[in-house]
């Protein structure tokens, strides 16, 4: 604080090296010009985000594109064909995206999820194998969790991968699993010892998803869309070296997945939530809104945003700083889920009446209408929001467990 | 882009912080004999080392002049307090006044009986005004931030008394803080002062950078800073049951200052007003 030793420009020049500074540096100013312009250079038309979408055959290009110029495993080690980039390159990368309101890369299940959990648990084969075609979306992955009687619980799941000694054999039923019908791979957790004790009877496979008994059918949500897939396994033949970790051992391999799942999640919502509260601005001033109480939540969710993006920002930092997530980085997606949830209703209150019309070519054509209905799925997917606020109150505040 | 405070902002808050612990009413004299008093006005530290000791204070419910202080940064030995929404915190502890038209009064006037008995407000006396240095509208964002560091500083305390007392407290044979009743409710009190306080931060750092945000920022900490500061209030006291409601127990008198600044210079539905202005220019 005082400058008792040092001369005032020693003081003013170390404060520039170290200390809050929200600018980014020269580094990060020219990964975000260079982002920046290679959006601008190669995002198919047919790619711009839309309301309503499934995945395109364009978007298979797009993400073709992201992993040529090194944008799929920015934050993954060289040795797996990543860029081995800092996480602020990850946080730039995805809040350029979210501003040129470019589609993600296809392959989010295999960059986020089963990429890092193949290369925690497993062996150089199966890294060879997967690894690389996952960044080049030359493979697609999906996730086979949740089923209809295993939601938040996890570890109640009743799909049996059984060891038949030649291989696994595996029957039952996934839901909620997005990218399942141009998916490649699954990465699977079932029951595989079904008479040892819960959180060490499951195994964790990788399952081709085009073996003979597996169909996937699309789930229609009250959208009207089908963004998520049902998996029906009936007698599917997993080859044994398929399997990540040990049979018996996939609830830890399964933390594994949802550990990354949640991890960088925050500057993908961040910047999510900062294109929906530009739109609801642009709405509010071409509806000319005067009303004051709409004025209060429109500015509320403005501030909500600042405060998810800081957050963020802090939590980038302790990340960055100690390699381990801070407790800053848990209440994202929390927060983010209702905050979109109150905007996306905000702007049907200032459509007014037409905030019933899904089409003719008012409004942005159900833009709103359709955000507003999915934004219902976001206190429930990756973590419901009960289940978010167990982990808060149990990790971060020390709380007794409830259950 | 980088938000962690320097290795040397670090020491100051772990020294603060335990010199608070010990000292929580500290006289100016104490505070001038530690480096603090001035630092602003001296140039020998930054708002955001001010904003570690602002946070601190709040923790413990300092109630004394120096925030005001070292937010109106005039020069001299004089200590001064600045006249908010027509009334003086801490009227006979200083010497001078600065009131928002930017004149320097004498410190004298009718002290008043508050719902915070710690405020010390007055109503000042006109006399002995002459210009003082600075601009009002410089003032006024770094008089906003201090507000929201102070909240910050009082919603953690709150919310960490609370929390310690759930996982103590046992009913029906199990420790409250198991149920979730009582535990989803903290959360959402943590996950506001969370969010609070990175837009403090976010507020300090734009004060001292003199960021073209800085008008906007401080507006949107005060506004969920002290916000969430009262609702921690009120949710702590709701998890201590009967004794939170109790003038012996401490909680009423952070849920009192919370209660103050959520008010002072507007509730946060004047500052989302500033904020919606804006966004949507009308």
């Amino acid at each position: 604080m005082r400058c008792a030793a040092a001369t005032q420009s020693e003081r003013c020049s170390r404060r520039k090296l170290e200390g809050v500074d929200l600018r980014d540096t020269p580094d990060e100013a020219a990964f975000r010009q260079e982002v920046r312009a290679f959006i601008a250079e190669n995002l198919p038309e047919a790619s711009k985000l839309r309301g309503a979408r499934r995945f395109e055959e364009a978007d298979r290009e797009w993400s073709r594109r992201l992993g040529e110029a090194g944008y799929a495993g920015l934050t993954w080690p060289a040795e797996y064909g990543g860029a081995g980039a800092p996480y602020s390159h990850q946080a730039i990368f995805l809040e350029e995206l979210a501003a040129a309101e470019a589609p993600a890369h296809q392959g989010v299940i295999g960059i986020g999820m089963a990429g890092p959990t193949i290369m925690a648990w497993g062996t150089d084969e199966q890294k060879n194998r997967y690894l690389a075609k996952i960044l080049t979306a030359e493979e697609i992955w999906c996730q086979g969790f949740s089923e209809p009687g295993a939601g938040s619980d996890l570890a109640s799941v009743r799909t049996r991968i059984e060891d038949r000694g030649e291989h696994f054999l595996v029957n039952g039923q996934k839901v909620w699993s997005s990218f399942a019908h141009i998916a490649d791979f699954c990465i699977l957790v079932g029951l595989g010892l079904p008479d040892a004790p819960r959180y060490q009877n499951l195994t964790y496979v990788i399952a081709d998803m085009h073996a003979p008994g597996v169909e996937v059918r699309p789930l229609v949500q009250i959208t009207g869309q089908a963004e998520f897939n049902e998996i029906f396994f009936t007698d599917v033949q997993v080859p044994k070296e398929n399997v990540l970790g040990e049979i018996g051992g996939g609830w830890q391999v399964a933390m594994t997945t949802l550990l990354h799942e949640r991890g960088t999640l925050g500057f993908a919502l961040a910047a999510t939530l900062d294109v929906a509260v530009r739109k609801l601005i642009g709405l509010a001033k071409e509806r000319a809104v005067t009303d004051p109480l709409l004025r209060d939540r429109i500015a509320r969710e403005w501030i909500e945003l600042q405060a998810v993006r800081y957050t963020n920002y802090r939590a980038l930092t302790t990340l960055t700083k100690t390699g381990i997530p801070g407790p800053e980085g848990s209440i994202s997606k929390l927060v983010w889920s209702e905050a979109n949830q109150r905007l996306t209703k905000l702007a049907l209150e200032i459509l007014g009446s037409h905030a019933q019309l899904m089409d003719g070519g008012v409004d942005g054509a159900g833009y709103w209408q359709y955000q507003q209905l999915r934004s219902r799925g976001n206190t429930i997917e990756a973590g419901t929001s009960e289940i978010l606020r167990n982990i808060v109150a149990e990790r971060v505040l020390g709380l007794p467990r409830s259950r | 882009m980088d938000f962690s405070f320097t290795p040397e902002q670090e020491d100051l808050r772990r020294e603060a912080r335990a010199f608070l612990e010990a000292n929580p009413s500290p006289t100016m004299d104490q505070l001038a004999d530690l480096g603090w008093v001035g630092m602003l006005q001296s140039g020998d530290a930054s708002f955001l080392d001010a904003a570690v000791l602002f946070e601190e204070l709040g923790r413990v419910l300092y109630a004394g002049p120096f925030v005001l202080n070292e937010v109106a940064e005039q020069p001299g030995e004089d200590v001064w307090s600045i006249e908010i929404d027509g009334f003086v915190p801490h009227l006979d502890a200083v010497d001078r006044v600065l009131t928002p038209d930017m004149q320097g009064a004498t410190a004298a006037g009718e002290v008043l009986t508050t719902v915070d008995e710690t405020l010390g407000l007055g109503r000042l006396a006109a006399n002995g005004a002459e210009p003082a240095g600075g601009e009002w509208g410089e003032v006024r964002r770094r008089l906003l931030a201090a507000l929201a560091l102070e909240a910050v500083g009082i919603g953690s305390k709150a919310l960490e008394l609370a929390i310690d007392y759930v996982k103590e407290r046992e009913q029906f044979g199990r420790k409250i803080g198991a149920y979730q009743a009582v535990s989803h409710s903290l959360v959402d009190a943590y996950v506001a002062v969370e969010l609070a306080r990175s837009l403090a931060y976010w507020a300090a750092w734009c004060v001292a950078e003199q960021d073209g945000q800085a008008g906007v920022a401080v507006v949107a900490a005060k506004s969920q800073a002290a916000e969430a500061a009262v609702a921690a209030c009120e949710r702590s006291i709701q998890a201590h049951g009967g004794i939170g409601f109790t003038w012996e127990h401490p909680l009423h008198r952070y849920y009192k200052r919370a209660l103050w600044l959520e008010g002072a210079l507007g509730y946060g539905r004047e500052q989302r007003a500033e904020v919606a202005a804006s966004l949507l220019p009308s």
